[in-house]
């Protein structure tokens, strides 16, 4: 007599549920929603619209640098030298300012020129490992590798050592750190600046809403995003990472594309750099401990990229540099010791994975 | 004779041997020719030629009676000759219309400035290719992953039709498939010979190819050694030709 069958034997496991796949596909996402509402009672003044705020202002350089990698990621490739490539255009914009402003150049104008010279500088590390990666077919890790030592060289180059560059409009850190709408409850509003009759040691009266960081976030979120999901380049960078041999004889230009794909990235990398200048008011080398590329490849992957390539999303990689954000102002203000974050970062990092290996058609 | 895609007397070496020696053959609109031989025999590179893959150092490849130069895949794609090799090239993290219509989408104008994916269309097309050839796959919108083996044939079949091949070269179409779905795989390809396409088939499987083909061509070292019609010839007599020990009548 044949043995009945286990009622699990026929019920489909967990991770097939409708819920399992809601579950798996935005865990990050519950993830991030979980660890504010625990924040908002273990962390006082956590919940609150400015230190949202504040979160993802300081985060700008992260968002930056997590659509960048995001693009590499999908192709199957990595950008290490995104951190370095950022010091190098915040020197070299600075530098630039400095020296123009030693001739007596105007000031509009110098800032324009760094700001080009920072924008402009950082194509050339992409392009040469682009170059490497499709032409010599250098993995991707050993040419972004080589732009990482390189590029660090020349920004202590340019910045003598280990001095920051100093000397700048002081202009700069008002536009990089201004907000779009100033309230002084009862008294006033103003907007771009802060009224005059309050000075700076008195700014924090003022309710200060929207940063200008934001409104080059949400440019390069929304160009970017549109570029990756609907655009011909986009599809194509999927196919790549997807299945290479398919792309090649799908008459993509593979080589070109990737490229193209590297100088992308470098590109934000430079902006992020010239932001940083404009944030901080002086041009600043990358130290060593910042690991930008390292937290940038983790928000991506947290947000559900693949490093074999051929997945990855922009609003996902968001949620991850938001995770990873959130995580550090949280512990912060919760007052738990500092390098607690490294390990949740890891177990983190583990535990996406695990997630894409749970979950091979999602995203 | 009006072949829709022919080779006189093509010849391929790479360094002292010679994989392809002076290969006269040629295929008519609507009409199914095996390749068949021994590993090494040359079948592979002889279509790498034809689908622009190789250069062929000495002899012609002409279409519809014009002879051409294939200098790249890409030349050979916008001739309407369409090669699915074993690997059938899908990007598995992609769906279905994207593949059939990867390297050349679709976009439509959007804001007036912006160039976007126009998926609608794609899957709208996509659909009625697949229609046309009786091919079931439930969702356009799935990916090639969470297809099966046949539907995954069926989807790189259907993207060769979809930009009207005049010519396709299929590279062991039923290796890797279980027997139902080489059924289905054989179905379609008799069905695109009514439609008036010229194909070529390299197969190993004697019974796909007696099933599919009007023609057998048997190549030896290199060699067009025999060409046979399938209602004339038996799988002993092809078999020999294939290893050398049928005397070899032209």
């Amino acid at each position: 007599m044949p043995r009945p069958l286990m009622p699990h034997d026929t019920s489909t496991p967990f991770v097939q549920t409708n819920t399992g796949k809601l579950l798996g596909r935005h865990w990050a996402l519950f993830f991030l929603l979980g660890m504010m509402v625990i924040f908002a009672f273990t962390g006082p003044g956590f919940f609150e619209v400015v230190n949202f705020q504040n979160i993802i202002h300081l985060a700008t350089i992260s968002i930056l640098l997590a659509v960048a990698e995001t693009f590499v990621i999908i192709t199957g490739g990595i950008d290490l030298s995104v951190g370095f490539v950022m010091g190098l255009s915040s020197t070299l914009a600075a530098r630039i300012m400095v020296t123009l402003g030693s001739t007596g150049m105007g000031e509009p104008l110098l800032i324009v020129l760094g700001t080009l010279a920072g924008l402009l500088v950082a194509f050339i590390p992409g392009f040469i490992s682009g170059t490497l990666v499709a032409r010599f077919k250098v993995p991707p890790f050993i040419a972004t590798l080589g732009m990482w030592g390189i590029c660090n060289g020349i920004t202590l180059h340019l910045c003598d050592g280990f001095l920051p560059i100093a000397g700048l409009p002081s202009v700069l850190p008002r536009l990089g750190n201004g907000y779009l709408f100033y309230i002084h409850k009862g008294q006033s509003f103003t907007l771009f600046k802060k009224p005059d009759y309050i000075p700076d040691e008195r700014v924090r009266e003022l309710i200060r809403l929207v940063p200008f960081s934001f409104i080059l976030i949400g440019a390069v979120v929304l160009v970017f995003w549109f570029i990756l999901h609907k655009s011909r380049f986009g599809q194509h960078t999927y196919a790549i990472g997807g299945n290479l041999d398919a792309a090649i004889r799908a008459g993509i230009d593979v080589d070109r594309h990737l490229v193209k794909i590297y100088m992308l990235s470098s590109f934000l990398a430079g902006l992020a750099g010239v932001f940083n200048v404009f944030q901080t008011g002086i041009g600043n080398y990358t130290t060593f401990s910042s690991m930008y590329e390292l937290f940038a490849v983790a928000a991506v992957v947290i947000g559900g990229a693949s490093l074999l390539g051929g997945k990855g999303r922009i609003v996902g990689s968001m949620v991850g540099v938001l995770v990873l954000a959130v995580l550090k102002n949280g512990l912060a203000i919760s007052g738990v010791q500092p390098f607690v974050r490294y390990i949740a970062v890891g177990v983190l990092l583990t535990f996406a994975v695990i997630i894409d290996q749970l979950f091979p058609d999602l995203f | 004779m009006g072949y829709i895609i022919e080779t006189r007397g093509i010849t391929k070496r790479f360094g002292g041997l010679t994989a392809v020696d002076n290969v006269s053959m040629g295929v008519n609109a609507g009409e199914v020719v095996a390749i068949l031989g021994d590993n090494g025999a040359g079948k592979s590179t002889l279509i790498k030629m034809i689908s622009g893959v190789h250069k062929p150092d000495e002899g012609t490849i002409l279409l519809d009676g014009k002879p051409m130069k294939l200098e790249s895949p890409m030349d050979a794609l916008a001739n309407g000759i369409e090669t699915i090799y074993q690997d059938l090239a899908l990007a598995e993290n992609l769906n279905v219309s994207s593949n059939i219509f990867l390297g050349r989408e679709k976009t439509k104008r959007s804001l007036g400035v912006l160039n976007v994916l126009d998926h609608e269309y794609m899957q709208k097309e996509s659909r009625s290719v697949l229609d046309r050839l009786e091919i079931e796959i439930p969702s356009l919108k799935n990916t090639i992953r969470t297809l099966s083996g046949g539907q995954r044939q069926a989807v790189a079949i259907s993207r060769s039709i979809y930009w009207q091949a005049k010519v396709l070269i299929m590279d062991e179409p039923t290796a890797a498939l279980g027997i139902a779905e080489q059924k289905k795989v054989l179905d379609l390809v008799k069905s695109l010979k009514t439609q008036g396409i010229g194909i070529i088939i390299i197969s190993h499987q004697m019974y796909d190819v007696f099933e599919v083909a009007d023609r057998i061509i048997v190549m030896r070292r290199g060699q067009n050694v025999a060409t046979r019609m399938v209602s004339e010839t038996t799988a002993d007599e092809i078999v020999g030709l294939i290893v050398g020990s049928e005397t070899v009548k032209r």
